[in-house]
């Protein structure tokens, strides 16, 4: 049963202060500040957006076309209750719950070669969270064709099973090109994606994300 | 003339394409990013990019799920 006792949510100054007595005010300013638009919102994007609010990321831009369904609910952020919802709806209303002074702003839309550079024009960062390599691969190039070097990509691949945790990383590719993953283990090898593999995945995306909003560019 | 991909060295004709190249590394151009000579080349270069000698290829293959 739900509580029906009242709920008091934090002000606005008392959420920054915890966060500021948690990771300093000279880290917390820069999250503050950070803006990062995150591409598909399955078991990468929902996990990044979530790590990502709860360190007081102030702006994050959530794009997916995709509606909640119940094969999600193995790793991916939503609830039973958000299935039929619009992936960004569901976890907007998810991240506010989380922090309800961030700055969510969303788009319902299936990112194109045509229409990228327009809907990351607003964010420092972009992360790429998609499933399907073709797609993966299609960002990648508009980011360098259109993007680069003004902004800078934190990328994804391999992370399906359950094989070692130990054989995800995070590199540098070259300037502004970071990818995340064993490189390796994708849906083609026959393996399913499991929330403990896709989760460290994700957050190896949002500590690369968080390190170059505070400054450091090394992985 | 010699270049070299991910580490490895390969033998390709001269005056071959990056389009050639990675057709016949048997790379599937849809999944990968190629970082030719420590920049990232935008696929809309490969068709007009003539490898040099030594050029230093790292392919990155996407693969699925996320």
């Amino acid at each position: 049963m739900i509580s029906t006792k009242e709920v008091m949510i934090p002000t606005k100054e008392e959420i920054y202060q915890a966060l500021c007595e948690r990771h300093t005010s000279e880290i917390q300013e820069k999250l503050a500040a950070g803006r990062v638009a995150i591409a598909g919102l399955g078991g990468l994007g929902s996990t990044v957006a979530v790590a990502l609010a709860r360190a007081g990321v102030g702006h994050l831009h959530l794009i997916d076309f995709d509606k909640v369904d119940i094969s999600n609910l193995n790793r991916q952020q939503y609830r039973a209750r958000d299935i039929g919802r619009e992936k960004t709806e569901a976890l907007t209303e998810i991240l506010l719950d989380i922090n309800p002074y961030l700055e969510i702003i969303s788009d319902t839309v299936k990112i194109t070669p045509e229409n990228a550079k327009g809907l990351f024009a607003g964010e420092e960062i972009v992360c790429e969270a998609f499933d399907r390599p073709e797609e993966k691969a299609m960002l990648t190039d508009i980011f360098f064709e259109e993007m680069y070097p003004e902004k800078i990509l934190v990328a994804a691949s391999g992370m399906a099973g359950y094989g070692s945790s130990n054989l995800i990383h995070t590199r540098k590719v070259t300037k502004h090109f970071y990818l995340c993953g064993d490189e390796t283990n994708g849906l083609e090898g026959g393996f399913s994606l499991i929330a403990p593999r896709v989760g460290v995945c994700a957050a190896h995306e949002a500590n690369m994300i968080l390190r170059i909003l505070v400054g450091e560019l090394e992985p | 003339m010699t270049i070299y991909v991910n580490g490895k060295k390969e033998e390709m004709p001269k005056d071959t394409t990056m389009e050639q190249c990675i057709e016949k590394l048997g790379y599937e151009k849809k999944k990968i990013a190629v970082e030719l000579n420590e920049e990232i080349l935008p696929k809309s270069q490969y068709e007009s990019r003539i490898l040099s000698e030594y050029d230093t290829l790292e392919i990155v293959t996407f693969v699925g799920g996320g």
